[in-house]
């Protein structure tokens, strides 16, 4: 059993309005950079866990965003494992 | 009749759910979300609030209570069940009603009364108002933008389950009649079996002429009915 950092990003679906980028992209329009065409906020959230494998861990973190991490009418997710000495998150 | 008025840390509403269910006659009782109990109930409310603090998503942890599980149980076989406001995400994210709330499309916290349309007055929760009528119902809330997937919305509205729709004084669908973004305007549905009410909007805020509107009452008045004759 060893410890492991998992990254997971929780993300806006397609199509989906996401009120918090459009408010963005609109402070960024508005300090010049007009070239943005597109903003969309989620969110990311690190797990440390103990698990057998990396691979274990990424298989409970799976079952972590489909119970609560993410809602699937809303959201989509991604995982990775990162060095959990890596400086994140601080 | 006797309501379980549901309680979490961050419920702000519960008070009111029960004095909306005394005014109509009701027996309100007050039920902390850690006991796993719920048995003698005519009908469970889940009041508005910031259950958990919003945290992660609104309701999402609120559903995770230990009562909640008594709650789907009592929902699934049939038990009517009212969530207001945070009461309706709560019922989302446990899987009793379809779709989601997310952010107002305004990124504001609205806070003022709307008009509502009863789009089903053949509803436990709506049968003594008139198919059509508009109410003034007060919101107060950040995240109560309804979405859900096409084929969700179709069936929703090919099954006739949005009850109120928010609309102009006049009772038309406008978008500017639309405080949140909410997919076609609606402000609250009910469960395929109709046993279940979400609804952004808060009836229990709308109980006396005197401190604004009145117009929420008939929400009580359905339900203590519809009780009352499945009695008999």
């Amino acid at each position: 059993m060893s410890s492991h950092r998992l990254e997971i990003r929780v993300k806006p679906r397609p199509g989906l309005l996401n009120p918090e980028g459009k408010a963005i992209h609109h402070a960024l329009a508005a300090l010049g950079w007009a070239a943005v065409h597109d903003v969309r906020v989620g969110k990311v959230i690190y797990v440390d866990m103990d698990a057998d494998t990396p691979d274990a861990a990424l298989v409970e973190a799976e079952a972590m965003c489909r119970k609560i991490l993410a809602n699937p009418v809303t959201e989509d997710f991604e995982i990775s494992l990162v060095a959990a000495e890596g400086g994140v998150p601080s | 009749m006797k309501m379980a008025v549901i309680t979490f840390p961050g419920s702000n509403c519960d008070y009111d759910l029960y004095k909306a269910v005394q005014q109509v006659g009701g027996e309100a009782t007050f039920v902390w979300h850690r006991q796993r109990r719920l048995h003698g109930y005519d009908a469970v409310m889940l009041p508005g609030g910031f259950s958990y603090g919003d945290y992660l998503r609104a309701g999402a942890i609120a559903r995770l209570s230990p009562v909640m599980e008594s709650v789907v149980a009592f929902a699934r076989s049939g038990g009517p069940v009212l969530g207001v406001c945070n009461g309706f995400q709560i019922l989302c994210e446990a899987g009793l009603l379809p779709g989601a709330l997310v952010r107002n499309a305004s990124l504001r916290f609205e806070s003022r009364d709307v008009h509502l349309r009863v789009e089903r007055q053949d509803t436990l929760f709506t049968s003594e108002y008139d198919a059509g009528a508009v109410l003034r119902v007060p919101i107060a809330h950040g995240d109560g933008n309804y979405q859900a997937d096409d084929d969700t919305l179709e069936r929703l509205e090919g099954e006739g389950r949005v009850v109120f729709r928010y609309v102009d004084p006049t009772g038309t669908v406008t978008p500017d009649a639309n405080p949140n973004g909410s997919w076609g305007n609606i402000a609250g549905i009910v469960s395929a079996d109709g046993n279940v009410l979400g609804m952004m909007p808060h009836p229990e805020r709308a109980m006396e002429s005197l401190l604004g509107s009145a117009d929420g009452v008939g929400v009580f008045t359905s339900l203590v009915k519809s009780l009352s004759t499945a009695a008999v």
